[in-house]
């Protein structure tokens, strides 16, 4: 067969301006049958907006989309789906309030005589979803479940359409675990051999190495380069899609000698037996001025849940924790802010970043409820801020008054992270900071940690990726099934003691 | 599948209210003879007919994340039309039924209309509608216009007995006709699940490939239906039209919606809950007539104290729900493998 018969899409030309950003700039892309394709480029390069354009959420201002030799218009996400064109965007875009079953089925439901067959719905979204091996009852809401969950179901949904001719993953493997995301892989695999057409979006080039045949890169919103991944190294991927070489960046902790133990000063925070039925077994930590704290485990490990209780959105039922030498009383997050602590979050959706409010504002939020809503901030020295972290992680924004829900993805999780700096906490936690975040940013970022403790200030970094954890960290828990397994520090501090602690061998 | 004998979660406010209603009602029983009596029962439905079409219509705006201030207002607007054809144009009440229903419908498909197409909030919108119904409605008729028609006036009549003496009136059948064909449509038809889906994340469902302007149109266009209905059978009973009727019966009916276990926010609740919200508001009604030393106001007070505890309760309710989140299936643990992958660190071997 001749190259050209094997392309199903192709688009060309095609450019898309936002008030202030030209996302897109000339970009062509084509895609063929059978083939791995991935999209790659920093934050705010124009991935989503691309995608948004090809399945009819975007109209472009100019360019054309052959689908099958044919010149499509694609008029709305319904459209592409008629088409053939099956999405999951890079937000989780399902309905909280419906059920798994539901979510995964709406719009296509078994009907029997018109009406809906429920039981069959439910069987369905059960099978479907085991093929990617979750097992769970998909009659309960998806809200009810973990974001990881809903990201398989979201995944379910766009493979259910059966007739799809092309498959869109925007990021879905950035909340996934290895497991997950090897049982998403199988899926892709298969799907390949059958002839579908997957363009795979995603910040982790080891994944793309796994699984891409070819690999467009896209900088600032113009087309870099299409390449053979087989043809193409590490480096100069990394290079293409930053525009400058990463060797500035490399390995930000190998030179920085690990702190032993050797704090003399009492510890900052001190939890003893603390625990919550049902979210974390009781477990003790000490955590010192100037230390980064690495939580290692699995997702749903009782992470999250550890972060939670030390920040006081959840009420420990067991327990003491004690800060800067007092015994805490208030559990709230209010409370936490005003001792110093801050925490930035795993779901930014649900809670962290205030949609509609500009970046400026949702910097400074935090900021202000820790000095007390009548103390007012000038707006210049706002702005200052602002601009200040605006720089400092590299936030891709037109300007400081730009809505936070017309950033990227990746660029929407710099500004939480923003907001808790900004604090200037003694204590700092980190839950998944750099999940969506491309290459450069993420090595900023833990650059950035590893030079607050440096300063004095104390940090409990969370991340599924353990190279990570173990770059930043001078300790690490372990934790499985809701429970603190071990601590590991100095030489015991490596992948596979701490691979083998996770998975309990 | 082996389903242990217990309540979904979901349905808690739901039976709250439903548990609420038969215990008032028995207590009430007790405390007052007279309201043991089937009538005094059927009368709960005869009474609040009009409020329970009307409410039902609602219902399926609330979830689907709008607002209907309109209610009210067509009702009254409806029964002036209807009372002014019959009576000064002289048309026959089979013609202007199936013509106040059909005006209605409109109203709403127009509010919902601009709801989608122009992106107006949909309180503003009927708002709006609100205004305009009861200003045409006195620009029709200034006065209470009494209706003679022999056809609507045997209709108003009409007993149907169901229990030796006791009776409802054709209104009940209707409004039960009405709740049918709402359980059917919101739970059973792609339609009814599209406005869930919509109250529950409106730019998800559109990403989902779902129609949202239509169902949107479509929500609105049942809701100025049922307003419409809710008009003619509030005429039908009183056999007369005004501009001043029903006024605020639209902040009644949201209240019957919420405390029948519905979400203002949209997304969550039942149609049948509905029903009940209206009973509840009946209920209280009864109790107050049966005592007759408590001004009617208390109906007024109770209801307001309720919807305030249910809208309380399910604010609970939900964040103590999504505290539950995080549920993860469990997995065998040979499996379980932790992500190393990462790229933020260029391996030494560049190919590797
Ligand atoms: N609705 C919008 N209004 C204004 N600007 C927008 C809008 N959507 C996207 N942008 C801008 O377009 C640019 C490209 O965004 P896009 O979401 O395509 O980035 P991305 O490559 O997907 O990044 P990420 O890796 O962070 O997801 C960004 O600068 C973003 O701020
Ligand atoms: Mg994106």
């Amino acid at each position: 067969m001749a190259e050209s018969d094997q392309v199903i899409l192709t688009m060309t030309g095609i450019s898309r301006a936002f008030p202030g950003v030209q996302a897109l700039q000339d970009v062509d892309f084509n895609l063929r049958r059978g083939e791995i394709h991935a999209l790659m480029g920093e934050n705010g390069a124009g991935k989503s907006t691309l995608i948004k354009v090809l399945t009819g959420v975007e109209a472009p201002d100019t360019g054309v989309i052959n689908l099958d030799g044919k010149e499509v218009q694609v008029k709305s996400p319904q459209h592409a789906q008629d088409l053939g064109i099956s999405t999951v965007y890079q937000e989780i875009n399902l309905c909280p309030n419906l059920t798994v079953a539901e979510n995964i089925l709406i719009g296509r439901e078994p009907r029997r005589a018109g009406r809906i067959d429920w039981k069959r719905m439910n069987a369905e979204a059960r099978e479907i979803l085991l093929r990617l091996d979750v097992d769970i009852d998909v009659t309960r809401t998806l809200g009810s479940y973990s974001v990881a969950i809903q990201q398989m179901a979201a995944i379910a949904r766009a493979l259910e359409i059966a007739s799809a001719k092309i498959l869109i993953l925007d990021e879905p493997t950035s909340s996934l675990d290895a497991y997950e995301t090897s049982q998403l892989f199988g899926v892709m695999r298969k799907l390949k051999s059958q002839g579908t057409a997957v363009i795979f979006i995603t910040h982790f080039i080891d994944q793309v190495y796994e699984i891409a045949d070819r690999i467009t890169v896209l900088r600032n919103g113009k087309l870099v380069g299409v390449y053979d991944t087989a043809a193409l190294t590490h480096l100069e991927l990394i290079s293409n899609m930053l525009g400058r070489n990463l060797v500035e960046l490399e390995n930000v902790s190998k030179s920085r000698t690990r702190r032993a133990q050797s704090f003399s000063s009492e510890p900052l925070m001190q939890a003893r037996e603390l625990g919550s039925t049902g979210a974390i077994e009781p477990f003790d930590l000490d955590l010192y001025a100037g230390e980064v704290v690495g939580l290692a485990g699995l997702l749903g490990s009782g992470r999250t849940e550890i972060a939670s209780l030390l920040f006081g959105i959840d009420k420990p039922d067991h327990g003491t924790l004690t800060y800067d030498g007092a015994v805490v009383r208030k559990y709230s997050p209010l409370a936490s802010i005003a001792r110093g602590v801050a925490l930035s979050p795993e779901d930014r959706k649900a809670a962290g970043i205030v949609e509609d409010l500009s970046v400026r504002e949702n910097i400074v939020l935090a900021m202000q409820a820790s000095r007390g809503w009548f103390r007012f901030l000038s707006s210049a020295k706002q702005t200052e801020i602002a601009d200040k972290y605006i720089k400092l992680l590299n936030i891709v924004t037109p300007s400081p008054e730009q809505p936070v829900k017309n950033l990227s993805g990746g660029n929407q999780q710099k500004v939480i992270l923003a907001r808790w700096l900004a604090t200037n906490p003694q204590l700092l936690i980190l839950d998944e900071p750099t999940r969506g975040i491309d290459v450069g940013a993420k090595a900023e970022i833990q650059k950035l940690v590893v030079a607050l403790a440096e300063e004095g200030k104390a940090c409990i970094f969370i991340s599924s990726e353990l190279d990570e954890v173990l770059r930043c960290s001078d300790r690490v828990v372990v934790l499985r099934d809701q429970e603190k397994i071990t601590e590991l520090a100095g030489d015991e501090m490596n992948e596979t003691l701490i691979m083998q602690t996770i998975a309990g061998s | 599948m082996n389903r242990s004998f217990k309540i979904d979660r979901k349905f808690v406010p739901l039976l709250a209210t439903v548990g609420l209603f038969t215990i008032g009602y028995i207590l009430g029983a007790i405390k007052y003879p007279g309201m043991a009596r089937p009538q005094t029962f059927f009368n709960l439905f005869i009474d609040n007919a009009f409020l329970l079409i009307a409410a039902t219509g609602l219902t399926l705006v609330i979830i689907s994340g709008g607002i209907d201030l309109s209610v009210g207002a067509v009702i009254a607007l409806t029964s002036v039309v209807a009372a002014d054809l019959m009576e000064n144009v002289g048309l026959s009440s089979l013609v202007v039924m199936p013509l106040m229903l059909l005006m209605g419908a409109a109203f709403g498909a127009l509010m919902g209309g601009i709801i989608h197409y122009f992106k107006v909030q949909p309180f503003i919108v009927t708002l709006a509608g609100m205004f305009f119904a009861r200003g045409m409605a006195f620009f029709v008729s200034l006065d209470a216009i009494t209706i003679t028609d022999p056809i609507y006036r045997s209709l108003s009549l009409a007993r149907i007995h169901l229990i030796g003496k006791a009776f409802v009136s054709v209104h009940v059948i209707v409004a039960f006709v009405v709740l049918a064909v709402f359980m059917y449509l919101a739970h059973l038809t792609r339609f009814g699940r599209t406005v869930y889906a919509m109250g529950g994340n409106e730019q998800s469902a559109r990403l989902m490939g779902l129609n949202v302007g239509r169902t949107k149109v479509m929500v609105y266009t049942l809701g100025g239906f049922c307003s419409a209905l809710a008009g003619l059978v509030f005429s039908n009973n009183l056999l007369s039209g005004h501009g001043l009727y029903a006024n605020g019966l639209e902040m009644e009916a949201i209240a019957a919606v919420i405390i029948g276990g519905t979400l203002l926010t949209g997304g969550v609740g039942y149609v049948f809950g509905t029903m009940f919200g209206v009973l509840v508001n009946g209920l209280i009604q009864v109790l107050i007539i049966f005592n007759g030393e408590l001004s009617s106001w208390w109906t007024r007070i109770v209801i307001g104290l309720l919807t305030l505890v249910f809208i309380l309760v399910q604010s609970t309710f939900t964040s103590w729900q999504r505290r539950q989140a995080g549920i993860r299936p469990t997995r065998k643990r040979s499996d379980a493998v932790a992500t190393t992958s990462d790229g933020a660190v260029v391996p030494d071997t560049p190919t590797s």
